[in-house]
């Protein structure tokens, strides 16, 4: 009975759906007051009936109700309740209706905090979304239930969750990256209202520029749980994998970063209109384009766990009509924004414009190599693969180039910045950072590394100037506690997002030119040397989990004579779907890492062993943190609190006539 | 801004979907291999179960499926029952590669044992000789021991029907 509810519920919102990507635009294009209002009752009404929804798949996964097929598919009476929670969106169909979900929880949220935007506006806004809403609702309903019934003989116990997915990582990341994934949307549907209503002024920016930043934090931190998931979970001891699955949040994510900046120069300075309405509609394309990479198995990956082309024929009819109906929009509509104003050739509109176009480089150049072995394919050249080194020789000099020019945009100016004195912090800067990047090789010991000098040198450059520029307003302020209680919320959350920029950088090079990695064979009373430890297999043994056996090896680690700490990685094998896993022992510090992994059971007893020393990899997390956390500091800022409506119609009009 | 440049966007959206559709329909698991059409590499190794030796020579002299598998794979659990009902209708002979001996026993012994001869490949060699990229791989060979098909990953019913059985008829 209570599993109809939730499935009831799941109908009644695509109803609700059809209703809101219809009637306000009815009433939008005929002038009906009446139907304008209906959009923030039926996005509410929509999200109350997808909590429901959903309330009711999680309950069902924790009564281990089995007549419910996704339950039984994904879920077994040993599965602790934590990962029972996570496994509701575990596989396919429940993280669709988790990404349904999340976007009627950013819908409810548009039009609850809504109120200082014209009723029209927000009302083309919920209706957009309701077309996507529409969309994906038609694609959980027809072809991905998740309540489906084994009716009526449910079997008595289910399958398991897949072990891969057991981690508590799990339980974060994939809500994360759909908030993510989903709130891009929100920008996207301003940019259809304004395209809708063709007022193209800057106004739209202003409205969108909070939603953007939240959604770009969310898929900020989404990312890098994603890369701290694999680091420990998958046990290959890697941060980024240049996975498809992983590239398609990538590519969202710089094009949501490059519509961030754009953002501002539109906001503030009413430039960039056209550029930024397609930002927006790009960044939105490229969050379902990923849905698609991943969903349909066009892309075959680890993460591919619903390969299916009925299901792919469906998103891709789905992508054409939005993002091809979005793109004519736009191209009929933007051929008619003005651009008012003009911007000196060094000036913040032009960093920032420098900016849009290195980190629209670095998507197109990261979804050609995630798309070049599918059109290889298509064209009948068979199947190739893009690995790492492509992705590194195309990121590693777009990233340096990017983060000079970071140092500089923060000190200039709108309009004009060509004075010199505007970057004299950046003299002090170059040298501290380029003394402290050649010298910092030689601290490491083993061989002088050109590549770490270079990368140090360029976190250095970054963090410096970040801090200068912090400094700087301190100056103007009259101290640290004035400035953060003075200065812009938005200004605050750069500072913290550049300085994690930053610390991500110093980390990767780091790990990825210092990583001291060995295979080896171990048995019981062996030691091996690893970085300035040594390790010793005291025990091996085989326990049993709540649905799992595991081989189980204690290492001993020493520090001189003193014992510093004693680790066990297991080897994991799941009852229910006999899959092997490896749960890497990994020991965090703040300069590094200790990562032990059992390989393969060996004649004799032994085993193969891996150990790594990993130095400054949690800096790399560390720093995406601290992005994360710039975005959500830079969305406090007073003037998106402010109701600002008597000053809306004047520009709107403005807006209308330009 | 100038009129077709606005159009630009859409243009490359279509070519990209143009590409997608495409891409649906073209199965993953199809890898041509350049081994299609020519004979099994000659090799000589032993029999898992009893030790006697084994060279291209003693492969079957009718179409049968070479299954590349072995202990440490999971997709070949997977596969394993699938391969056991296949057993009835085409010989397979079973590949095992880079495992242990005692692992790969074992593991025979606790799942059923579909295959009709078990080489013993405990290095790899004749693998790497096959182009093997990992475990499980299933080459259709005919009766005269030149490879006809090559399948990586799992092979299932839907692999089964729409790849092996349309060629395996051919041969028979």
């Amino acid at each position: 009975m209570i599993p109809e509810i939730g499935h009831f519920a799941l109908v009644l919102s695509f109803a609700v759906s059809i209703c809101l990507a219809t009637l306000p635009l009815y009433g939008y294009f005929t002038r009906q007051q009446g139907f304008l209002e209906t959009a923030k009752p039926l996005a509410l009404l929509q999200g109350f009936t997808l909590v429901v929804s959903f309330g009711v798949l999680i309950y069902g996964f924790l009564v281990h109700d089995f007549t419910i097929k996704y339950v039984a598919d994904n879920s077994n009476l040993d599965l602790p309740w934590h990962f029972r929670m996570s496994a509701v969106w575990g596989a396919h169909e429940g993280s669709l209706l988790l990404w349904v979900l999340i976007l009627s929880l950013w819908g409810a949220a548009v039009a609850l905090l809504s109120r200082g935007i014209p009723n029209h506006v927000s009302a083309l806004v919920l209706a957009v979304m309701g077309i996507i809403g529409v969309g994906f609702l038609a694609f959980t309903l027809f072809t991905s239930n998740p309540f489906v019934r084994i009716l009526p003989f449910a079997p008595p116990n289910g399958a398991d969750l897949n072990p891969l997915l057991q981690d508590p990582g799990l339980i974060f990341h994939p809500p994360m990256l759909y908030m993510g994934y989903v709130g891009l949307s929100v920008a996207f549907a301003f940019a259809m209202a304004s395209l809708i209503s063709g007022e193209l002024n800057s106004m739209w920016a202003r409205w969108s520029r909070p939603w953007t930043t939240v959604a770009w934090a969310f898929l900020t931190l989404g990312i890098a749980l994603g890369s701290w998931w694999a680091y420990y979970e998958l046990g290959w001891g890697g941060w980024w994998f240049w996975d498809p699955v992983e590239n398609a949040s990538l590519i969202p994510w710089l094009v949501a970063t490059a519509l961030m900046h754009s953002l501002a120069v539109t906001e503030k300075r009413g430039l960039f209109r056209s550029w930024t309405l397609l930002l927006a509609i790009a960044a939105f394309s490229l969050s379902l384009l990923g849905t698609f990479l991943v969903r349909s198995g066009v892309l075959t990956s680890v993460h591919a766990f619903a390969n299916d082309p009925e299901r792919g024929v469906f998103i891709l009819g789905f992508l054409v009509v939005v993002i091809g109906g979005s793109l004519t929009l736009y191209a009929v509509r933007a051929s008619k924004v003005s651009e008012p104003g003009e911007f000196g050739w060094i000036s913040r509109e032009s960093f920032l414009l420098f900016n849009n176009l290195i980190l629209t480089v670095m998507a197109v150049s990261v979804l050609l190599g995630t798309l070049y072995p599918l059109l290889v394919d298509a064209v009948g050249g068979g199947k190739v693969s893009v690995g790492a080194p492509f992705f590194n020789a195309v990121f590693v000099p777009l990233t340096a180039i990017l983060v000079s020019g970071m140092a500089f945009g923060p000190l200039s100016k709108w309009r004009q910045a060509d004075d010199p004195r505007l970057y004299r912090p950046l003299i002090v800067t170059m040298i501290v950072s380029v003394v402290a990047g050649l010298v910092w090789p030689t601290t490491l010991g083993g061989e002088y590394s050109i590549a770490t000098a270079f990368g140090v040198t360029i976190a250095l450059w970054l963090a410096i100037a970040t801090a200068a520029d912090f400094g700087n307003k301190t100056k103007s302020f009259g101290g640290v506690r004035q400035t953060f209680v003075r200065v812009e919320r938005g200004m605050i959350g750069m500072w913290f997002a550049h300085f994690g920029v930053a610390i991500i950088i110093f980390g990767i090079v780091m790990v990825e030119n210092h990583t001291e990695h060995r295979d080896l064979r171990m048995g019981v009373g062996d030691t091996q040397k690893l970085g300035s430890y040594e390790v010793r297999m005291t025990e091996l043994s085989v326990l049993r989990g709540p649905n799992y056996v595991a081989d189980q090896a204690t290492f001993e680690i020493y520090r001189g004579e003193r014992l510093y700490k004693t680790v066990s990685p297991q080897k994991r094998r799941y009852n229910a779907s006999g899959m092997v896993m490896t749960e890497a022992s990994i020991d965090s510090g703040f300069t590094r890492d200790l990562y032990i992994a059992m390989g393969e059971p060996l004649d004799g007893g032994d085993w193969a062993v891996r150990l790594s020393v990993k130095p400054y990899v949690d800096w790399i997390w560390a720093g995406a943190f601290l992005m994360g956390l710039g975005g959500f500091i830079s969305v406090t800022d007073k003037r998106y609190r402010q109701r600002a409506v008597e000053k809306q119609p004047e520009s709107c009009v403005e807006g209308a006539k330009a | 801004m100038s009129r077709w440049v606005v159009w630009a966007p859409l243009g490359v959206f279509v070519v990209l979907v143009g590409f997608f559709f495409k891409g649906l329909t073209l199965d993953p698991s199809m890898q041509p291999s350049a081994l299609i059409g020519k004979p099994v590499p000659s090799f000589q190794l032993t029999d898992l179960h009893t030790g006697k030796v084994l060279t291209s020579q003693t492969l079957p002299g009718v179409p049968f499926l070479l299954n590349v598998w072995a202990s440490w794979c999971i997709t070949c659990q997977v596969e394993h029952p699938y391969l056991t009902e296949l057993s009835d209708q085409v010989p397979i002979v079973g590949l095992n590669y880079k495992d242990s001996e005692t692992a790969a026993k074992n593991w025979l012994a606790k799942l059923g044992d579909p295959y009709t001869t078990q080489i013993f490949d405990p290095n790899g060699r004749l693998g790497l000789d096959l182009g093997v990229a990992g475990a499980p791989e299933t080459f259709l060979v005919d009766s005269s021991g030149v490879i006809q098909l090559r399948i990586q990953g799992e092979v299932n019913d839907r692999v089964y029907q729409r790849q092996i059985l349309p060629l395996l008829e051919t041969l028979k």
